[in-house]
């Protein structure tokens, strides 16, 4: 193959592979940038995936999926959110108990949907015009799923959000110092809850996206660890949307090629790919210092009169 | 100091050994509710489930059996795990380890070449290490890369998972029946002895309890755990006093990995005598003892008890299974909701809860 | 204590009580007044410079001026009661100070007003109306104002950013930039000057108060609470903001003070109430009391001011610093080639405003931050960049800044806090196995020596009052008999029976023969203990001088950055 086309092939399958990758990072950063660390995000996709395809599957209609996804994943979050902000319990614990929960239900309710085929998967689109620029137009703008140009829109959205208005200044505060936020009147529990079920309302279109358009079925576990993905590149790209965009399309590329080297080595040595480029990812965010930008109070349950 | 009706309710400064135990049975208990419904909702009398639990599962001996066969690997791998949670390590990757010990164990049955009666030894020894040495490499990058331990834990729980597969599709490849692969049975020699009519490998189970005291004895009387419980409770203060972290994590990820490792022996040696698909030599027992280590509450001998709890669950679940035809997830579902209230109800341990009826207002407690 | 004083006070109160639950008590007189207040705030001009040059009018003809009143407020909280059945009052256009030692209920009281804190029980009345407060936002919806000691600031963001935070009626888009005018404003009329767009980090701790006030004045106050605001001020710069007081005592806002310190109640306040163990022992105009009245009223004995100290007994050097460089946690200069020694039976003062370089000085002598030039020789030995440890057991002792944080292990027992930096060595440890019961000896011998109050050896640390943590690390340091003793604001948020009994100990160490390098805020500490003081700013020293030949003014300037013997 030409280097043109090679960049182009994997360019595209780093975006098909990095919208959920994408999606659940935006929404964990959202949370954590408000000070609360959602270890859950697996759980939230699973639930997200098996209710997408369960009602896109008894609809017929794909969208109507996503939009169950998204409902569930903030229905679990505020579960989450309920344990680790009202009740200030251990915030990682919380989440993991998410994480088992949801892996249990999922595996449990799921057991009716295994081995369907999808029989109206989420339609994909070509921009018009956009599409046409060379490289970067097939690469970017041809033949993508909606949810993936809706996810890169996303990304910049959130990121003026957070930067350029009055709500960023909030959350942003609400998780570098939760105390002071309080002092000023802002209502630190509300912010938090609303970033969490933010998040959770992602993480649940990321699952959808899973069972209703890259592998149009559902199968147990099939989120295959994504969530945890999701949590460390939410640190590798240092608590910002856009930098985000380029840490999906890093971790979807150099996922893409391992694939490459398939013939030269066994399958599964390809399937743990993943899972150790994001220790590795980790390790250069380490090596960067990056955790010194991470919001100060994450982490930390927040009570009124310490400080 | 809040008032809700005829309650006071007020700040307690350290929870009491009672609320504890109270608290704990009550987030068990409210989760034995909430099992119920969902019983109901999947169209099973949640009587004639946890009838059933009942008389099999803590009736016949057979049942009881299968608690403690299910007990041994929650026992190591939680009992690693207090160790681990009191130096707040996150080790979510008892599963790898396990793994990691159950490819050593493996090693020595079929590859290794070492006579007859030091084959048992030897897979203990070397799945030790090979949990061990699984579990140190998080540990490494925690401390010199600031890398985070849940996830670097999790994604070796992956990893290793994956080079089980690669081994038993590959270059250990025995039989294949059914599409599931496994390796060669493994000599006799290398069969660890079991309890008359039952699948309950006793050498593991001692291991595991001598384990819980040896863990308990070197948390309270030893330097090394006197520096593990500084680091765990004030880094801080762990940094003032010259402990040094990176050699309280890598003992404390050394005795947690390798106890899992030991628990993949056993699974191994002495369940399955052969090297299967990951989630077949585990049913999830490192996530599992993540709750069994939590319930502990940071005692290794308490885990004994807990690691008890979650073998009935797990054998009621298998229970369940055959009889009632729900998915084995049920179990996970159940462990979630007990984690939930576990730590739901832990606030509560720090409010004592005093009724002082109506219209009293609350004159004459100041000085109290 | 004059004699009409309680009664007065108590009728007052029992009045307002009586007007509140709207009983009739025959031998009391009904204030009427507060029921005709005029709601909104009216700007007494001149009433405040007349109240001054007059005796000081009736308690009923003074309920007029009423802003603030707190009537009967309890709060407790596990184990103690913080505020005990409080009134409190505050007129317009005067500067109220609140009086009282650490512990008394003073921040208690004002976190209350706030919305920080709810009340057990009690009321609040502004401008003669019953209010409820139950959150900050209430506060500031009722014009009033707070300064923390501590302050609330955002340190990553902007100055701009966090005056806009939560202020309502700032546009979506861009907030911060909107608000940069007001900021400047406001900066112009009271003289509070800043820079918008400057990061709070990288503010001094003067500006970053600058920040807080400008904060309270965008919202609106009227009522402005300030705690301990001098805290982290220099001298020169608390005499600023006495002045921007006085301007705000102009506009007609009201002023709550909250201070520990004598001199400042009487340099700025106009009354004062003075708190101890919670409940209110009076309040007073200042032009009618002096200071050895209000401490005495403070601490409820007599108070000493003076220590008995010997004369210094020099030896031999215990610690010598060389040029010493080291970087912030910032990355930024925070050592900048410092050098200093310090003799076996001295203390050397080290003077300066939080955030000069003590804290980095004091990691950089015990091991805990690496020097990028430079040298710590400890007797002798060039100890610069070992490990804590290693230099722990040479002979140097660390009481740390962070009693909690740092200085204590909050979950384990106190007798296992006693051994910590030891726990390594015998008696306490033989090969890898800890002698518990020598670890109860000597728990049982420390408790005892240095009167650390606390149920039982076995007792987690963090139950402990700040006084006796402060006693177990002092227990655990100095046993052994620290060649070097290191100790960062040793009396810092303690009590005075426990200041008093730490600053003893000081000095015994120091008629013992060991050499003690002590770090503290509090000037007059500094004056009191030290042989010589020496003054850091901004990670350089600017001049060493005796308690005898100083000034007060003298040592002020220095931390504000002027070197010894420039001024003319």
């Amino acid at each position: 193959m030409g280097w043109e086309s090679w960049i182009v092939d994997t360019l595209r399958r780093a975006l098909a592979y990095g919208t959920p990758l994408l999606w659940g990072t935006l929404g964990e950063i959202y949370a954590e940038r408000a000070g609360v660390v959602n270890l859950g995000v697996e759980g939230m996709m699973i639930l997200g995936a098996l209710s997408a395809f369960a009602v896109a599957q008894s609809t017929g209609n794909p969208w109507l999926g996503i939009l169950a996804a998204a409902a569930v994943g903030g229905l679990s979050a505020l579960i989450h959110a309920f344990f680790s902000i009202t009740l200030r319990a251990n915030q990682y614990v919380s989440g993991l108990a998410l994480t088992i929960f949801g892996l249990g239900l999922s595996g449990l309710l799921g057991t009716s949907w295994v081995g369907i085929s999808l029989r109206n998967p989420l339609p994909k689109a070509t921009i018009p015009g956009l599409g046409d620029i060379p490289i970067l137009g097939p690469a970017l703008f041809r033949d993508h799923s909606y949810l993936t140009y809706i996810g890169l829109v996303l990304a910049a959205v959130l990121w003026f959000v957070l930067y350029k208005t009055r709500w960023g200044i909030v959350i942003r505060s609400v998780g570098e110092s939760p105390s002071t936020a309080d002092a000023m009147g802002i209502n630190v529990f509300a912010v938090r809850y609303l970033c969490v079920v933010f998040g959770g309302v992602l993480a649940g279109v990321a699952g959808g996206f899973l069972s209703v358009e890259y592998r149009p079925s559902w199968t147990e576990g099939m989120t295959a660890g994504m969530g945890w993905i999701v949590i460390a590149l939410t640190i590798f790209a240092a608590w910002d949307p856009l930098q985000a965009v380029g840490g999906v399309v890093l971790f979807g590329g150099l996922y893409h090629l391992a694939y490459r080297l398939q013939r030269w080595f066994p399958p599964e040595f390809l399937k743990l790919m993943p899972y150790a480029f994001a220790i590795l990812v980790l390790a250069v965010a380490g090596l960067r210092k990056v955790r010194r930008g991470a919001p100060a109070a994450l982490g930390l349950p927040y009570v009124r009169g310490q400080r | 100091m809040k008032r809700i009706g005829p309650f006071v309710l007020e700040r307690r400064l350290a929870p009491t050994r009672t609320a504890v135990l109270g608290y704990s049975l009550l987030a068990i208990v409210i989760a034995l509710l909430l099992m119920s419904i969902i019983f109901w909702a999947y169209g099973v009398s949640p009587v004639k489930a946890y009838s059933a639990i009942g008389r099999t599962t803590l009736g016949t001996r057979f049942g009881l059996m299968e608690i403690l066969r299910r007990t041994i690997p929650l026992l190591l791998c939680g009992v690693g795990l207090v160790i681990a949670f009191r130096a707040k390590f996150w080790n979510i990757g008892a599963e790898g380890q396990l793994l990691a010990g159950a490819v050593a164990a493996t090693w020595v049955a079929l590859f290794s070449g070492i006579p007859a009666p030091w084959k048992i030894p030897a897979m203990f020894l070397l799945g030790f290490a090979a949990g061990a040495l699984w579990g140190i490499i998080p540990a490494l990058l925690k401390v010199k890369l600031q890398v985070n331990d849940v996830i670097s834990t999790l994604m070796m729980n992956y990893i290793m998972a994956y080079l089980v597969k690669w081994l038993i599709y590959g270059p250990w490849r025995g039989p294949s029946m059914r599409g599931f692969a496994y390796t060669d049975l493994f000599p006799r020699d290398a069969w660890l002895p079991l309890l008359a009519y039952s699948k309950v490998h006793w050498p593991t189970l001692l291991i595991g309890l001598v384990a819980a005291v040896t863990a308990a004895l070197i948390l309270s009387r030893t330097r090394l755990g006197y520096e593990i419980r500084v680091a765990g409770d004030s880094p801080d203060a762990a940094h003032y006093a010259g402990i040094g972290f990176l050699g309280v994590s890598v003992w404390v990820m050394l005795l947690s990995g390798g106890l899992a490792g030991l628990a993949g022996v056993g699974e191994v040696a002495g369940i399955h005598h052969r090297l299967l698909e990951p989630d077949h030599v585990s049913l999830g027992y490192g996530y599992t003892a993540i709750i069994v280590a939590w319930l502990a509450r940071g005692s290794p001998m308490a885990a004994i008890i807990t690691s008890l709890l979650f073998g009935l669950i797990f054998a009621a679940g298998d229970e369940i299974k055959v009889t009632l035809q729900m998915p084995f997830q049920i179990t996970n579902v159940f462990n979630g909701m007990i984690l939930f209230f576990l730590i739901g109800v832990e606030f509560l341990l720090y409010w004592r809860v005093r009724f002082v009826g109506k219209g009293k207002g609350w004159a004459g407690k100041a000085g109290s | 204590m004059p004699k009409g004083l309680p009664a007065v006070a108590v009728s007052t109160h029992r009045a307002c009580r009586t007007l509140l639950t709207k009983k009739q008590y025959s031998a009391d007189q009904p204030v009427r007044q507060l029921d005709s207040l005029p709601t909104g705030p009216a700007i007494l001009d001149g009433a405040m410079t007349e109240k001054r040059a007059n005796a000081h009018p009736p308690p009923s003809e003074a309920s007029k001026d009423v802003a603030l009143l707190m009537v009967d407020i309890v709060k407790t909280f596990p184990g103690v009661v913080a505020n005990d059945r409080v009134t409190f009052e505050v007129r317009r256009g005067e500067v109220h100070a609140l009086l009282g030692e650490n512990g008394a209920g003073k921040t208690t009281l004002m976190n209350i007003l706030y919305g920080l804190y709810q009340a057990d029980s009690g009321e609040i009345y502004l401008y003669g109306k019953r209010v409820r407060i139950r959150s900050p936002r209430d506060a500031i919806r009722h014009k009033i104002g707070m300064v923390h000691q501590h302050f609330k600031l955002v340190a990553r963001h902007t100055v701009a950013e966090n005056v806009v935070l939560g202020l309502s009626g700032t546009p979506f888009l861009a907030p911060a930039r909107a608000v940069e005018g007001k900021i400047r404003e406001l900066g112009e009329l009271y003289g509070l000057k800043v820079d918008p767009k400057a990061h709070v980090w990288q503010l001094s701790a003067g500006e970053q108060q600058r920040v807080e006030i400008i904060k309270a004045l965008v919202r609106g106050a009227d009522i402005l609470i300030l705690d301990e605001p001098t805290s982290v001020l220099t001298p020169q710069e608390s005499e600023e903001l006495f002045k921007i007081l006085e301007r705000m005592k102009e506009e007609g806002h009201s002023v709550i003070f909250i201070t520990h310190k004598l001199d400042e109640v009487m340099a700025v306040a106009d009354r004062v109430t003075v708190m101890r163990r919670g409940k209110v022992v009076a309040t007073l105009p200042t032009a009618e009391v002096d200071k050895p009245t209000l401490a005495k009223m403070m601490v409820g004995r007599e108070v000493v001011f003076r220590l008995k100290k010997a004369a210094c007994a020099r030896g031999n050097e215990a610690l010598v610093v060389e040029n010493l460089w080291a970087l912030s946690d910032r990355g930024l200069p925070a050592l900048k080639g410092i050098s200093f020694s310090v003799c076996r039976g001295e203390i050397l003062g080290i003077a300066g405003v939080a955030g000069n370089g003590q804290k980095e000085l004091v990691e950089v002598i015990t091991g805990l931050r690496r020097a990028t030039r430079g040298r710590v020789v400890v007797l002798g030995d060039d100890v610069t960049n070992k490990n804590p440890r290693r230099i722990a057991d040479k002979g140097v002792a660390h009481i740390p800044e962070e009693r909690l944080k740092m200085g204590i292990v909050p979950e384990m027992s106190v007798a296992e806090n006693l051994i910590l930096k030891k726990h390594h060595r015998p008696p306490f440890c033989r090969g890898f196995l800890l002698n518990l019961r020598a670890v109860r000896r000597f728990a049982r011998h420390a408790i005892e020596e240095y009167e650390i109050m606390t149920p039982s050896p076995e007792t987690p640390a963090k139950l402990l009052s700040g006084g006796n943590i402060q006693r177990l690390i002092l227990a655990r340091e100095l046993s052994g008999e620290p060649a070097l003793v290191v100790a960062a604001h040793p009396t810092y948020g303690l009590d005075v029976g426990a200041t008093e009994q730490i600053r003893q100990i000081l000095l015994q160490q120091r008629e013992r023969g060991a050499a003690i390098l002590l770090i503290s805020e509090d000037l007059e500490e500094l004056m009191t203990l030290a042989d010589r003081i020496a003054v850091i700013f901004e990670g350089e020293i600017m001049g060493e001088v005796t308690p005898e030949e100083a000034s007060l003014e003298e040592i002020g300037l220095m931390m504000a950055g002027e070197k010894r013997g420039v001024r003319a």
